[in-house]
């Protein structure tokens, strides 16, 4: 009887393992209850946007996505991360979307030298001081996005520039990069203003105080609610028209600009994408992504989508092999293709993106406002910025 | 330049703007307290609800002026069944319960918003009368604002006449000023209580409507109110109209001149402005019942 169990046993076992090597399982810790969750769904859009597109099944193993809700909270994304690792044997990750998770990710992977692939979160630290070898990022910085501005709107003749944004370390890094910029191209922040991310009601104060100070140009980086009241009360307060509005693209965001409206005309951002982009590659995603889903690909869409397209692409080199991690890595690092926002490579020196930046101006034709595209700075590179591998 | 008339003049009617919306909202929350002790942390929720009922009617209807009338009745109903449920039943409990089950609510009310209108943040139009600006002293000024100040000083001037010149009113100042002795007359402080509470819960609603054009709508909007609500409470005095609108008007200043020349200070002034005021008037500064 005794050999009996064992052999059921070895046979469950045996059945497993080989179950296991079937399936190539990525675990997905984004967010989707909270504030966030229409990003964490945007995400997972795109990137199974990507598996339809190029292939859901590599040398043989099928491509499983196990997700887990990250609820924007730090150890709860940690719990999940490590149920994923542990529980589900997962071969690599994909998360998170909030900063504050993936730097609490961050340490159990890099131990744990599992494959993390970051399809938003921005903090300069996880690509410079804190990089890791095994922590990818397929979607910006917050340097990348805003440095290139500084030298930009110094071009456009603007001296004097206002610095505005919500009081957490998103803010600052991104007003870091854009005050570096703008000040070694020989321009001057004539005031800044860090508002408290959860207690501000109301920008009228601050808008007074910019009004008062007339700088040539105001810099903003704000998004979620506050994004729509900045950009309504900058109208309400006769601003619009006297001081230009520029700022991180998110501000006019397709998420909020529905409730924005027309006084989101006249805003020039920057961002690693926008809908309008005139390319083969941007037409031929917004037209399969609106097929299916019936909505306008957002950045947090296309960041999922190059996501997935960069995981299929370097599963395709490795021939579908993931047991050797540093292989599968290497094999990310020398993926290149042309994504809807362009160019898309991860640098080896940093594992952050490379990739053009967007200038672009809201503008209204007929009943819709749009982005349109007035500039863009190719193959912005992050320096290593203290990171070593 | 912060300090030519005109710069001060505008953050002033900021200031104001702030004040009206934060009276709406303490006024109920101070007189309920007056009148039964008792401490309503659900009154957030209230705003958030008249909010997002507002946001729906103004939607479907087109109309600002029907989600103003109809959102703080909604909510004014809201609170009727809420005292029925609940709360008639939470009367002989003890303070400690009563916040916990209130604060309780907060959660649900939460996740009620969510499961209705998700997770998006959402915006109510401004009517058209109101959706340009003025010329005022020389500057741009947002005339839905002006609207806002003036919506403020009306509710406060009808209730001081509603309190001092109706029967209803003498009721109620009856019972917050000794609640046994006005029982034993045989003043009926229930229904006087009931209504006001009903009362109080529509002006939150009403609160709610009139914030979404200028702050827009999003779950967690409470939250991001209530404090400023009951430090407004604790420093007019709890009980008090004009407690509440002078503590309203109190860190409605605060706030926006606290932002404007102390940005880095400018979430702490309002809590040591709170400690003084505790200081030097445990009971607020117009308490009804001094001592």
């Amino acid at each position: 009887m005794r050999s009996w169990y064992v052999a059921w046993i070895a046979g469950l076992g045996l059945a497993a393992v080989a179950q296991a090597e079937e399936t190539i399982k990525i675990g997905v810790v984004l967010p989707y209850s909270g504030v966030y969750a229409s990003l964490g769904g945007d995400i997972t859009d795109g990137m199974q946007l990507a598996f339809d597109l190029y292939g859901s099944e590599i040398a043989g193993r099928k491509i499983v996505l196990i997700t887990e809700d990250s609820e924007v909270k730090p150890n709860v994304g940690l719990t999940k991360t490590k149920k994923l690792v542990f529980q589900d044997k997962v071969d690599l990750l994909v998360g998170p979307v909030a900063s504050n998770v993936a730097g609490a990710m961050r340490d159990f992977v890099h131990n744990a030298k599992i494959p993390l692939i970051i399809p938003n979160a921005g903090n300069n630290l996880l690509t410079g001081e804190k990089c890791s070898p095994w922590v990818i990022r397929t979607s910006f910085s917050n340097d990348q996005i805003n440095r290139v501005m500084g030298p930009w709107l110094y071009e456009q003749g603007h001296r004097t520039l206002y610095l505005m944004a919500a009081d957490y370390s998103a803010g600052h890094q991104m007003m870091e990069a854009v005050r570096r910029g703008f000040t070694e191209a020989g321009g001057e922040i004539v005031g800044e203003e860090y508002p408290p991310l959860r207690e501000t009601k109301d920008f009228a104060p601050y808008l007074a105080k910019v009004k008062a100070i007339r700088p040539d140009a105001l810099y903003v980086f704000f998004a979620g609610g506050l994004a729509i009241q900045f950009v309504k009360q900058y109208q309400d307060f006769g601003l619009k028209g006297e001081i230009p509005l520029t700022g991180a693209g998110w501000l006019t965001s397709p998420l909020f600009l529905p409730a924005q409206g027309t006084a989101a005309t006249g805003f020039i951002g920057a961002l690693n994408y926008v809908p309008t982009i005139d390319s083969e590659e941007n037409r031929a995603f917004q037209a399969a992504f609106s097929e299916k889903h019936q909505r306008t690909a957002s950045e947090f869409t296309v960041q999922g989508f190059d996501t997935g397209r960069l995981i299929v692409e370097a599963l395709k080199l490795t021939s579908g092999k993931t047991a050797d991690k540093a292989a599968l890595v290497e094999a990310i690092h020398r993926v290149h293709f042309t994504s809807p926002r362009g160019p898309f490579r991860i640098d080896p020196a940093t594992n952050n993106v490379i990739q053009d930046i967007y200038i672009f101006e809201m503008r209204q034709t007929g009943y819709d406002i749009r982005h349109v595209v007035i500039d863009k700075i190719a193959d912005v590179q992050d320096p290593p910025n203290g990171c070593k591998m | 330049m912060f300090f030519e008339p005109t710069f001060l003049a505008i953050q002033f009617l900021n200031g104001l703007q702030l004040a009206s919306l934060l009276f709406l909202l303490s006024v109920g929350l101070s007189v309920v307290y007056g009148l039964m002790n008792f401490i309503n942390l659900a009154h957030g929720t209230l705003y958030m609800l008249g909010a997002y009922i507002g946001l729906t009617v103004a939607r479907e209807s087109g109309s600002f002026w029907l989600a103003l009338v109809g959102a703080p009745l909604a909510i004014a109903a809201l609170g009727a069944l809420f005292h029925v449920l609940l709360l008639r039943r939470m009367q002989a409990a003890s303070p400690m319960k009563q916040v916990l089950v209130t604060f309780g609510l907060i959660f649900i009310g939460l996740d009620v918003v969510r499961y209705i209108w998700g997770d998006f943040t959402h915006s109510i139009e401004t009517p058209a009368i109101f959706s340009g600006s003025v010329q005022l002293l020389g500057e741009v000024y947002p005339s839905y604002r002006l609207f806002v100040i003036g919506l403020g000083l009306f509710v406060f001037v009808a209730l001081y006449l509603g309190l001092e010149r109706t029967r209803l009113g003498a009721v109620v100042r009856a019972g917050v000023d000794d609640r046994e002795v006005a029982m034993s007359l045989g003043l009926n402080i229930e229904l006087a209580f009931f209504i006001v509470f009903c009362l109080g819960c529509g002006l939150a609603g009403l609160a709610g409507v009139i914030a979404a054009p200028v702050l827009s709508v999003y779950p967690g909007m409470d939250m991001s109110i209530l404090v400023l609500t009951l430090i407004v409470v604790v420093i007019g005095g709890p009980g008090s109209l004009k407690g509440a609108a002078l503590g309203a008007f109190l860190i409605g200043m605060f706030e926006t001149f606290g932002q404007v020349f102390m940005p880095a200070l400018a979430s702490v002034i309002i809590y040591a402005l709170m400690a003084v005021v505790l200081l030097v008037r445990p009971g607020g500064l117009l308490p009804v019942r001094p001592g």
